[in-house]
């Protein structure tokens, strides 16, 4: 299980630091599958990159995060080393950027396997098993990842970043390049690599709400850097409480939604600069129930059955 | 009115261009004024060559494509300025239809060098706050600003007010609405739907089956470069007749109801029968491939 709990990491930028995560607390169960949302710029993926690896212009400033029970050392890069692959894993935002070109996908593989002290031969015939269950032939093996879909590619990833049977597996954006059918299946390959044991739970960030209802068993909202929701995948769906997630999904054009007869609106205005962000609760500028208490900073707490939300007025 | 009639696009692959690659295949279709027609498809079924063609950006291998009557391969020199006049495209990335050291507006005052030379500084700015106005942006918010400065939707919705500049007949929107936030997303499918209501003919490449059928008053959907079923939104949507069409539509995700645990009817299902048939109509406006 993961503990995450008020968790600050900036951006460095020469204005100033950017505030792209700025506290947040919360927990992810073994065999769940959390959906992370939010429009671009929350923080959505900075926080998943935090849990795995800070880059150059990424700061970590404080809180702090715990994977069974063990703290993980996030400012320290080389520390992390020890976690990362064999306990957290990342399949990043585009597949194609996570493969060398110029290496055969199993020699990247074996490379990568030998880098983390593991013999590639013993986990060979997992390898090709688990190829196999995503539609894959051992074949890819031997080929260079120009030669595979966008689909495939996907996959490929997929099972190369969980072959150690990592605790937490983050999924950034996995399906937002792809069409809608390799859009389904890789979906429900995440699910299938859960209910296996692959990946004991996992982070699915996109910016999908319709994606994540299928897969995802809660759904974490984000807003400007702060959490604004979270609950299961039924309640954040069905009775959304932070005003930001009802416009969110009120924006979202159902099959059978027609121009003509059942008119959309989108959320007007833009999120707040997270440089020097406003005070209190950064969604109330935009918010149609903004009141006077929203200059306090709303806290992100429980009003209902594991349902969290950060609003005065929900 | 766009005609479109048997058009074909072969690409030459493989050393030499030994190779050939069919990447559209006998495809007809009309865009008439205010009309929104979404050509829908997934990567690698020639919606976007189709695109390209028609705003001339790549040559028909062939058919033909008639703007008002007139087949558009015939167009040259001047002429071609014209056509550009009332037929105009706006892409997927707004990012990259900019140049980041000049500032976004520059696309407005090229129009002006090109296409509007003698038109007075004060009757231009005026113009352009129209332009700027149709499309519910707020001059002095995008005026004057870089890219950088700007967010993707302001972007996407300055591309659109550029080619309003030049009063067009017809648009190419070619997956527009993708690289946009789900709440800046439909802001730009309601200005497409408002642009349809004065008589503006829109052509939307999308693969998202959700957003084609929010805002199109018919649909194509394409696969491997053919049509496989055509017809009124209504009729494509709620009463969809091919296989592949039926496929599609059960893999789009909704907030209504899960996927159902039945295996995907994944693309590969479909590779065998390749050789999609001719069109049949099987109801006013609703045509099938092979008629299923």
């Amino acid at each position: 299980m993961l503990a995450v709990d008020d968790l600050r990491v900036y951006y460095n930028t020469l204005k100033g630091d950017c505030r792209a995560l700025d506290g947040v607390s919360f927990d992810i169960a073994d065999g769940e599958i959390m959906g992370l949302a939010g429009e671009s710029g929350c923080g959505k993926t900075t926080l998943g990159k935090s849990l795995i690896r800070l880059d150059s212009r990424m700061r970590y400033v404080d809180g702090s995060v715990a994977l069974d029970g063990e703290a993980l050392p996030l400012w320290n890069d080389r520390a992390m080393n020890d976690f990362r692959f064999r306990k957290v894993s990342i399949v990043p935002q585009y597949s194609m950027s996570a493969l060398n070109p110029i290496r055969k996908v199993g020699r990247m593989t074996s490379e990568l396997l030998e880098a983390r002290g593991v013999d590639p031969s013993d986990l060979q015939p997992e390898l090709e098993r688990r190829l196999k269950l995503v539609g894959l032939t051992p074949d890819v093996l031997g080929m260079y990842p120009l030669e595979l879909s966008g689909g495939m590619k996907q996959r490929v990833v997929l099972v190369i970043s969980t072959l150690l049977d990592p605790s937490l597996l983050i999924a950034d954006e996995i399906t937002s390049a792809l069409d809608v059918s390799s859009q389904r299946a890789v979906s429900k390959m995440l699910v299938e690599f859960r209910d296996r044991g692959f990946v004991k739970s996992a982070i699915m960030i996109t910016h999908d709400l319709a994606v994540l209802y299928q897969v995802a068993d809660t759904i974490l909202v984000m807003y400007a850097g702060k959490l604004a929701e979270k609950a299961s995948a039924e309640t954040i769906v069905r009775s959304p409480r932070h005003p930001y997630t009802k416009l969110l999904l009120s924006s979202l054009p159902e099959v059978g939604a027609r121009y003509e007869t059942t008119k959309l609106r989108g959320i007007p205005g833009r999120p707040p600069s997270l440089i020097d962000p406003p005070t209190g609760c950064r969604f109330r500028d935009r918010c149609p129930l903004a009141s006077a208490k929203c200059v306090e900073e709303p806290p992100f707490v429980e009003i209902g059955d594991k349902h969290q939300v950060a609003c005065w007025n929900a | 009115m766009l005609q479109i009639h048997g058009i074909s696009k072969v690409y030459k692959t493989g050393m030499f261009g030994r190779g050939a690659l069919r990447a559209v295949d006998d495809v007809s279709f009309e865009v008439r004024p205010g009309e929104v027609v979404s050509l829908i498809g997934e990567s690698g079924s020639g919606k976007s060559t189709i695109g390209k063609m028609i705003l001339r950006l790549t040559p028909v291998t062939d058919g033909s494509i008639a703007y008002d009557g007139s087949d558009i391969a015939l167009v040259k020199g001047r002429a071609l300025r014209g056509y550009y006049r009332s037929v105009q495209g706006v892409f997927q990335d707004p990012f990259s239809s900019y140049n980041p050291i000049f500032k976004a507006d520059r696309v407005l005052s090229m129009v002006k060098a090109e296409y509007f030379p003698g038109v007075s500084t004060a009757d231009w700015r005026r113009k352009i706050e129209e332009s700027l106005h149709a499309v519910s942006l707020n001059p002095p918010d995008v005026l004057g600003k870089y890219p950088h400065q700007l967010s993707g939707g302001q972007l996407q919705r300055l591309l659109i007010a550029r080619a309003l500049l030049l009063d067009i007949k017809i648009l190419v929107a070619d997956e527009v609405i993708s690289m946009l936030d789900a709440s800046t997303r439909i802001d730009v499918l309601n200005l497409l739907g408002d642009l349809k209501k004065q008589g503006l003919g829109i052509l939307l490449i999308t693969h998202d089956l959700a957003l084609g059928n929010y805002i199109s008053d018919s649909a194509v959907i394409l696969r491997h470069g053919r049509i496989v079923e055509r017809g009124a939104t209504a009729k494509v949507f709620d009463d969809p007749r091919h296989p592949y069409t039926q496929a599609l539509l059960a893999s789009v995700p909704r907030l209504d109801e899960k996927w159902s645990d039945s295996a995907p009817p994944g693309r590969e299902a479909f590779d065998a029968d390749d050789a999609v048939g001719p069109l049949v109509q099987v109801g006013t406006d609703h045509f099938v491939a092979g008629a299923a």
